[in-house]
């Protein structure tokens, strides 16, 4: 019975899919972004390629099937570089800069004149004192308070800001480290802002 | 002078209101401060002759009606839909197909088409800096547009879906709105796919959403205080694809109509208001 089964789920799958997803040629989307954004320079191409995770997350609106869920936080999780001296706390000072900046990437930001930013408070409450935050994502405040100090609630949050999807696929957050947005020393301090006792984030 | 001083009125009453709250944040401060956010509209709504948009209207009305570019004509052949000419009402059937360029048109599109085909101006210069930076007043194509707008003003979005190739762009609309890339990985339904969300203080429509749809995207184009200029609709995606740090959209594109088509969509039925005041 199984093979007809799922001789008739391919039959049923296309419909269901017509219901709530555009009828559009992915090959024919990518073409129109292409010759939308054609004055990129040739370094800023990549921009408008989706990888394989964005893909999937795109095409079922950020609702992965299980079995994408799982393969997108193996496949997502394979690029997380981890610092070379396994520390992975920094200065939560230099992470609450960061967290206020939203500099970086765009194209009125050639050249550089400031290091990347995070623009978590874009997003995120962190602290008390700054009371213009996004909603986004959840309130952090107290983030470190109620996780602790050990090593792998640390390493947690590392990879968590290195690349949000190793640990919930097509989630609505950046891959700081894997899209090479931020550093791994600035995503230190940003594991720092959140985790280190004496940061604003856990008063 | 009176004009500048009511906003910077409404502007300062609206930083007392944001800095009178408790510094303590919960829910109940976050309500709080949707609310000192509401009243500042509110204030840059009540006097309508308030908006510095008006001006662009005008100043657009006088573009429309004056003999320019190397033909030396009016745009008054320009048919927006309703036939040479006829502006009244034009906008609220927009985007919709042009068989004279067989292809689907938002207004900026068509505005396009015709300063080249009937004007004779150059494509390439107009597509060059379409868009003003902070504190220019916006470009003569966008003036146009806001009077065309206004003239629409009160009438409901109905754009047309007779045609295949109108279905299709919003179709390409929707792909276009939940497709992710980029460095930040976003897709404009990062910001805009649940309500109730915010930029730091800014609130975020669910444009998916008709009910939120209807609300905003009829204000277009309309005069932004934090950039001092009237900002079209493809300038504002222009803006979103900025912040999501992907390159510069380009003014007339498949994916600005697409998206423009999508939007008005999800308006169909909505009031225009265009140009109203944000923030």
């Amino acid at each position: 019975m199984k093979p007809i089964v799922l001789a008739l789920a391919a039959l049923v799958a296309p419909a269901a899919l017509a219901a709530d997803q555009p009828a559009v040629d992915p090959a024919r989307v990518e073409a129109t972004v292409k010759a939308a954004f054609r004055s990129a320079p040739p370094d800023w191409q990549p921009r408008l390629i989706p990888d394989e995770t964005l893909k999937e997350c795109s095409a079922t609106d950020n609702s992965p099937t299980a079995a994408q869920f799982e393969a997108i936080q193996k496949r997502e999780a394979a690029t997380i570089r981890y610092p070379d001296d396994g520390n992975f706390v920094g200065d939560w000072k230099k992470g609450e800069r960061l967290a206020q900046s939203g500099y970086g990437l765009r194209f009125t930001d050639y050249p550089p004149r400031n290091p990347n930013g995070g623009n978590c408070f874009a997003c995120h409450q962190m602290t008390r004192q700054e009371v213009s935050y996004g909603t986004i994502g959840p309130s952090l405040l107290g983030y470190g308070k109620a996780r602790g100090t050990a090593p792998e609630a640390l390493k947690t949050v590392y990879e968590k800001i290195y690349n949000p999807h190793a640990t919930f696929a097509c989630s609505l957050m950046p891959r700081f480290g894997t899209n090479k947005v931020l550093t791994v020393e600035q995503i230190k301090d940003l594991v720092a802002l959140l985790m280190d006792p004496a940061s604003p984030v856990n008063q | 002078m009176r004009r500048p001083l009511a906003l910077l009125a409404a502007g300062t009453l609206a930083a007392l209101a944001l800095a009178a709250l408790p510094q303590t944040p919960s829910r109940a401060q976050d309500g709080e401060t949707e609310k000192a956010i509401e009243r500042y509209r509110q204030m840059l709504k009540d006097d309508p002759w308030s908006n510095p948009g008006l001006l662009d209207a005008d100043r657009g009305e006088a573009l429309w009606s004056r003999r320019r570019g190397p033909q030396n004509v009016s745009l008054e052949a320009c048919d927006l839909g309703r036939g040479p000419g006829q502006v009244e009402g034009a906008f609220a059937e927009l985007p919709r197909y042009f068989a004279d360029a067989d292809q689907v048109m938002d207004l900026e599109t068509r505005l396009l088409w015709c300063m080249e085909k009937l004007q004779g101006f150059n494509r390439s210069d107009l597509l060059k800096r379409p868009h003003p930076a902070g504190g220019q007043p916006v470009k003569e194509l966008g003036a146009i547009a806001t009077w065309v707008a206004s003239k629409s003003g009160g009438a409901k979005f109905a754009a047309p879906l007779g045609h295949p190739k109108e279905k299709d762009a919003v179709a390409l609309g929707q792909a276009l709105f939940e497709r992710r890339s980029g460095p930040f990985d976003f897709s404009c339904t990062t910001c805009h796919a649940e309500p109730g969300k915010r930029i730091r203080l800014q609130g975020l429509p669910h444009l998916a959403n008709p009910d939120e749809a209807r609300k905003v995207i009829g204000e277009w184009p309309a005069y932004r205080v934090s950039s001092t200029h009237v900002m079209t609709m493809q300038h504002r995606l222009y803006d979103c694809y900025w912040q999501m740090r992907m390159p510069e959209l380009e003014f007339g594109s498949e994916v600005s109509v697409a998206l423009v088509a999508y939007l008005v969509n999800k308006a169909a039925g909505g009031e225009i208001t265009a140009p109203a005041i944000k923030r």
